[in-house]
Parts: C-alpha cells; sequence; structure tokens
C-alpha cells in the first residue's frame, strides 16, 4: 500500500456470515482495504456483493443474530472497533463515524422534527447546551443548502421534498464533525437533476470539511465524477482496487472490465448491440472455493474452478484478485 | 389525464392533478420511441393512458388508426390483445401464488379458445423466445431471479402477439449486469416479431441505446420531442439540456472537466403547477413571457419539436388537445 497522508481506517480480512434457515449466507469474505485521511473511497458493486453488508459490519449496524462476524479486524484510532461494547459504539457512531443511507424517508423518524433530529448528536455527544445545539443545527442546514434554514428547523420530514430530505440526513451524519462519512446509495433513490445536487454539494462540503468519505453505489457514472479510490466488489469480496483513472481506463478484472462495456454511452457511436455478463450473481451459500466470477467468466480456466484468487499489486495502487493477472508476473498482495 | 383531488368525508372534489396534460404524439409502426422524465412528471400516466388502464380525460389516442379514446366496455376488450404492457416490478406485476405457466397463459384463457395442449405448447414456445428453461414452467416467481422475473413478465406481454408494448420502466429495478441482457432481448424481440415500443425510462444512456425518437417530459407536458441524435447531440430546451448534462458519465476524464447545468429547487406539485411554462420556476434562461404563456411547440425541422419562448413557433405545430398516438 502507498504512503502518503495518514491511514485513518484499516479493515483487514473481514468475514461476515448471516444464519439463515438455510443454512449460512457467506456475505462478506476476507475483505481488506484501508481509507486515508480526506480521501472519498468509492465501493461498486451489484446487489449482493456485499458492499453495504461490509460497511454495516464495521460499525456495528448489524443485527446479531441472524449476522455474525467471523473474522477480521477494523483498526480505526489506534484500537480494533469490533469488539467495542454497543455504548462505545454509540459514541464512536454519533461522533467519529457519519452514516447515510439510501432511503431518506425510512432514515428520518416522522414523529419529531428535523431541528430535534439534528440537535440530539449535538446535545449527546458534544455536550452542547439547547441554545448552542439550535444554533448549530441551524448552520448545518445552511451548509447542506437547505433555504430559511432556521424556520425549517421546526418542520418535520414529510414537510421536505426526496432530495431536502436527504440534505438533511447529510446535515445530521456531519453534526459532530465526523472524520469518516459512509455514505450507503444516498443518491439513488433520488432523480438525475437532484442527484446532481447532492453530488455537487459533496464536492463543496468535503473541500470545506476535509474528512474521509467511502461511498458506496452501483452507478460507475457516479463513481467517476466523485471518487478518488476505487474498490470492485463481487460476490462479497474485493475483486479489484484502483484510483478512479486508473480502474475506468486499465480495468484488469474481467467482471470489472465487462461492467464497463454493459453501460451504454451517452455520446459517440452507439454499439449496435449492449454486451452483456451472462448468467447470474452467485449465491454466497458456501465458503468459496472457487473464483467467484468463474460461472460468468469469458476468460475462465481450471484454476478458478478449483482456487480462490487472492488479491495481486499490479503496482503501488492497482490490483486484482485474478489469476490472469497472477500469471503475469504481479507480486501477492497480502 | 387529470386526477381528481378529493378531500373531506364526503370526497368532495377540491382540485384535480393535470398528470398528463396536452400531450400529443406519434408512434410509427416498428419503432422505439424513448419517454423521458423525472419521477412525477407523467411518463407513466401517459403509458397507461395509451393501454387505456385509465380513462383519460380529453383527447383521442387510436392505435392502428382505431381510435381507442372513449370506447369501453367489449370493444375496448376486443382491442387489448393488441396492446400490452410490461411493468417496472416484476416481484410487484406476478402473482405470488401462481406459476409460470398460468401467468403466461392467463392471457390465453382471457382472449382465445386454444386447447389446454396448445396453450402448454404456446407457453413452452414463448418461454423459449424469452430465454426461460420451459422445463421450469410449473415454479413459482419467488424461484427465478429479479431478470428471469422480468423475462417472465415479457413472455406475458407476448402471449396474444400484440403489436405494440408499452414497457415501463422495465429494467430500473435489475441490477447493471442483467440490465443489458434484457435489453437485448426486448432488441431481439423487436426486430424477430416487429413491435412497436413506448419505452418509458429514467434511464437517458439506456434510452439513447435503444429508441430511434425520444420525447422529454416535464410536470406533465412533452418540452422536447426529437430524432435520438439530435436530441442527444444538440438539445434545446432548456430543461433538456441540464437533464443531459446532470447524467454522471462513466469517464473520470470528462467528469473532471465537465460542465454541468445544476438546476435549483425541486419539481412543482403538479396539483398546482406554475402559471406559464411548467419549467419557469427552475429554468436558468427564464424570461418574463415564459411566467405568464405557455409555450406553444414549435417545429424546429426535421421532426424536432419543442416547447420553450426560446424557440418562437414559426411554423405554428398547432395545439391539439389530447393524446394522440398511432402504433
Amino acid at each position: 500500500m502507498t504512503s502518503g497522508p495518514e491511514t485513518i481506517l484499516e479493515v483487514n480480512a473481514l468475514k461476515t456470515v448471516f444464519h439463515t434457515r438455510g443454512g449460512e449466507i457467506h456475505a462478506v469474505n476476507s475483505v481488506d482495504f484501508s481509507l486515508k485521511r480526506g480521501e472519498l473511497l468509492g465501493v461498486v458493486g451489484e446487489s449482493g456483493s456485499g458492499k453495504s453488508v461490509t460497511m454495516m459490519s464495521l460499525i456495528g449496524l448489524l443485527p446479531s443474530p441472524p449476522a455474525e462476524i467471523r473474522e477480521g479486524r477494523v483498526i480505526f484510532g489506534g484500537r480494533n472497533i469490533l469488539g467495542l461494547s454497543e455504548r462505545e459504539l454509540r459514541t464512536l457512531r454519533g461522533r467519529d463515524i457519519g452514516f447515510v443511507f439510501q432511503d431518506p424517508m425510512t432514515s428520518l423518524n416522522p414523529v419529531f422534527t428535523v431541528g430535534y433530529q439534528l440537535m440530539e448528536p449535538l446535545r449527546e455527544h458534544m455536550g452542547l447546551s439547547r441554545r448552542q445545539a439550535a444554533a448549530r443545527a441551524a448552520d448545518l442546514l445552511d451548509l447542506v443548502g437547505i433555504p430559511d434554514a432556521r424556520q425549517r428547523l421546526s418542520d418535520y420530514p414529510h414537510q421536505f421534498s426526496g432530495g431536502m430530505r436527504q440534505r438533511v440526513m447529510i446535515a445530521i451524519a456531519l453534526a459532530c464533525d465526523p472524520k469518516i462519512l459512509i455514505a450507503d446509495e444516498p443518491t439513488t433513490a433520488l432523480d438525475v437533476t437532484i442527484q446532481a445536487q447532492i453530488l455537487e454539494l459533496i464536492r463543496k462540503i468535503r473541500n470545506q470539511l476535509g474528512m474521509a468519505i467511502i461511498w458506496i453505489t452501483h452507478d460507475l457514472g457516479v463513481i467517476a465524477g466523485i471518487a478518488d479510490r476505487v474498490v470492485v466488489m463481487y460476490g462479497g469480496q474485493i475483486v479489484e482496487q484502483a484510483t478512479v483513472a486508473k480502474l475506468f481506463a486499465e480495468p484488469r478484472h474481467p467482471y470489472t472490465q465487462a461492467l464497463l462495456q454493459t453501460i451504454p454511452s451517452l455520446r459517440g457511436a452507439r454499439n449496435h448491440r449492449l454486451n452483456s455478463i451472462p448468467g447470474q450473481p452467485p449465491i454466497l451459500a458456501f465458503a468459496p472455493s472457487a473464483c467467484p466470477f468463474m460461472p460468468r467468466c469469458t476468460h475462465a480456466f481450471d484454476r478458478c474452478a478449483n482456487e480462490n484468487p487472492a488479491r495481486w499489486d499490479l503496482d503501488e495502487s492497482h490490483d486484482v484478485a485474478c489469476f490472469l493477472a497472477s500469471n503475469n508476473g504481479a507480486s501477492s498482495h497480502v | 389525464m387529470y386526477f381528481p383531488i378529493v378531500a373531506g368525508v364526503f370526497r368532495r372534489k377540491v382540485g384535480e392533478v393535470k398528470a398528463v396534460d396536452d400531450v400529443s404524439f406519434d408512434i410509427f409502426e416498428g419503432e422505439t420511441l424513448g419517454l423521458v422524465g423525472e419521477s412525477g412528471c407523467g411518463k407513466s400516466t401517459v403509458g397507461r393512458s395509451i393501454l387505456r388502464l385509465y380513462d383519460i380525460t380529453a383527447g383521442e389516442i387510436s392505435i392502428d388508426g382505431a381510435a381507442i379514446g372513449q370506447i369501453s366496455g367489449s370493444t375496448l376488450r376486443r382491442m387489448r390483445p393488441a396492446m400490452q404492457m410490461v411493468f417496472q416490478d416484476p416481484q410487484a406485476s406476478l402473482n405470488p401464488r401462481m406459476t409460470v405457466a398460468s401467468i403466461i397463459s392467463e392471457p390465453l384463457e382471457e382472449h382465445t379458445s386454444l386447447s389446454p395442449e396448445d396453450k402448454l405448447d404456446r407457453v413452452g414456445s414463448l418461454m423459449d423466445s424469452v430465454g426461460l428453461n420451459r422445463d421450469f414452467m410449473n415454479r413459482y416467481p419467488h424461484e427465478f431471479s429479479g431478470g428471469q422475473r422480468q423475462r417472465i413478465g415479457i413472455a406475458r406481454a407476448l402471449a396474444l402477439n400484440p403489436r405494440f408494448i408499452v414497457c415501463d420502466e422495465p429494467i430500473a429495478a435489475l441490477d447493471v449486469s442483467i440490465q443489458a441482457q434484457v435489453i437485448n432481448l426486448l432488441e431481439d424481440l423487436q426486430a424477430e416479431l416487429g413491435l412497436t415500443y413506448l419505452f418509458i425510462s429514467h434511464d437517458l444512456s439506456m434510452v439513447r441505446h435503444l429508441a430511434s425518437r425520444v420525447a422529454v417530459m416535464y410536470l406533465g407536458k412533452i418540452v422536447e420531442l426529437a430524432p435520438r441524435d439530435t436530441l442527444y447531440e444538440s438539445p434545446r430546451h432548456p430543461y433538456t439540456q441540464a437533464l443531459l448534462s446532470a447524467v454522471p458519465e462513466p469517464d473520470p476524464e470528462r467528469e473532471a472537466h465537465r460542465e454541468r447545468i445544476i438546476l435549483k429547487g425541486d419539481v412543482p406539485s403538479p396539483a398546482n403547477p406554475p402559471k406559464g411554462c411548467t419549467f419557469c420556476t427552475r429554468c436558468p434562461k427564464v424570461m418574463d413571457v415564459c411566467r405568464t404563456v405557455p409555450p406553444a411547440p414549435s417545429l424546429l425541422g426535421d421532426g424536432h419539436e419543442v416547447a420553450c419562448h426560446l424557440y418562437p413557433s414559426g411554423s405554428g405545430l398547432g395545439n391539439e388537445t389530447g393524446t394522440n398516438t398511432e402504433a
């Protein structure tokens, strides 16, 4: 891994399993990644690829049972946060790590005013008085671009539109100046013109506040526009990791390559036919003993069926979990 | 298409939502017309009104020269086989307690007098043509993945050999890698069976791939309608321009240097639309006239219509009322 700005979050060999009536589901398998100060890390994958479960595991948001974090370490602020008590986790989530979810309507409480929901973390975690909290809440709404911020504190969530609610969620997540903001598909439920507004807002506050952001999405277009570095997930594993420019210019994993080719373009020549990836994403009922992409991969060979490829470094900022890359003389990643 | 707004214990009508207001367009045989717009703009209502799933408030719809806007009952029922629909959410549009065979053969039960063996035959060949294994005929929808369920929905729509299909966001609920499979299937079927599609979507790059002409809707009106390449290369309406510039592209280089038109605010409520042009509250190029006079569509040549005061109507394309569709 590269030096440069300090690493503020490090995830090692994270493994999360769900216990279901039909047996175990191996949702996250040996996931490693790190996050540097001020960086925006994009996490791309389809539904069921394990991207949300990975992030929920980090900060203890998965109900257990059915979830079980079987292995791994998550180093934040010099300690492993996987073993923390629920109380310590609450403080961590309130103050150090902010969260924005996909659907703002279900993550805001409909019976409390927006002002109350914004002030709650401020009073609980920052020890502000009611008056101080109200002032900061108004500043926060102003920061995320809600007009008449002071008046709107006494409004309820249903009085805001979808885009405005997502701005409120971002304001709550930013309330206590977190070091990390985790955004799970924050713009997926929004229209494109509203999504453009939110992306613009994120670009602005990122520069202003300098926090690190993990941005989970299935939309490669969104990633191209805001991320510094990207990890691609498939079947509960990270299959490729690179800087955003590298990933789009020289994708090396067959899944990343295929994914980039399936998206029709908004300009330039039109393909007569879309390139599609045959088959279905895997059902993760077994601990992986093969490459999860093998059944759909056009380059698959014998070894892919018998062994799950580890991530190989192609250079200091690009690694890929594919035997094709390891054959070309790359060195082992972990 | 106006929906009443009712209130109070007696459900008195207190107003109306002009979900689709004064929309006119043609669809030509064998083509795909893309209909794009944001949520709440009325694009699904247009699709459903054309198929007469709603009773329209005013206007006329004709399919193959036959006016269907005001007909009802058995006359309408006889027209149904020619026009079908594929819905957005395959989970919600398939009855979980029916087997795939009974779902696909239901239109056959209703509209044909095939013998049971012929029906099963037909179901099997429909499943083949949408790429489903006919051995799974007796399974239930929950046993299939999202993409496969959408194939079941497509097979059902094809059962009566329709000529015209409204595809209402057929890929919006699917993963990226599955979307391409379904789109390729729709294209293959169109080539094979000579189908005409109205493809409703908010995904502008997918519409560019599939449609031959594209209509853009905003708050119940069509603001621009043009052949595909014209629309994507030289959009004229400020809304179309903003919409296209808001679509994130999978190209970091371009994204870094791109000029975006960021629209201010939200879409106004269709129950209380702005006077004049409905886009006047968010338009970056708004003029005084826009706030009072609704713009009439003007023809810029080569089938490119735009409803905006920036392009004064020279030819005066007229201001027909209602939906006029030919498939």
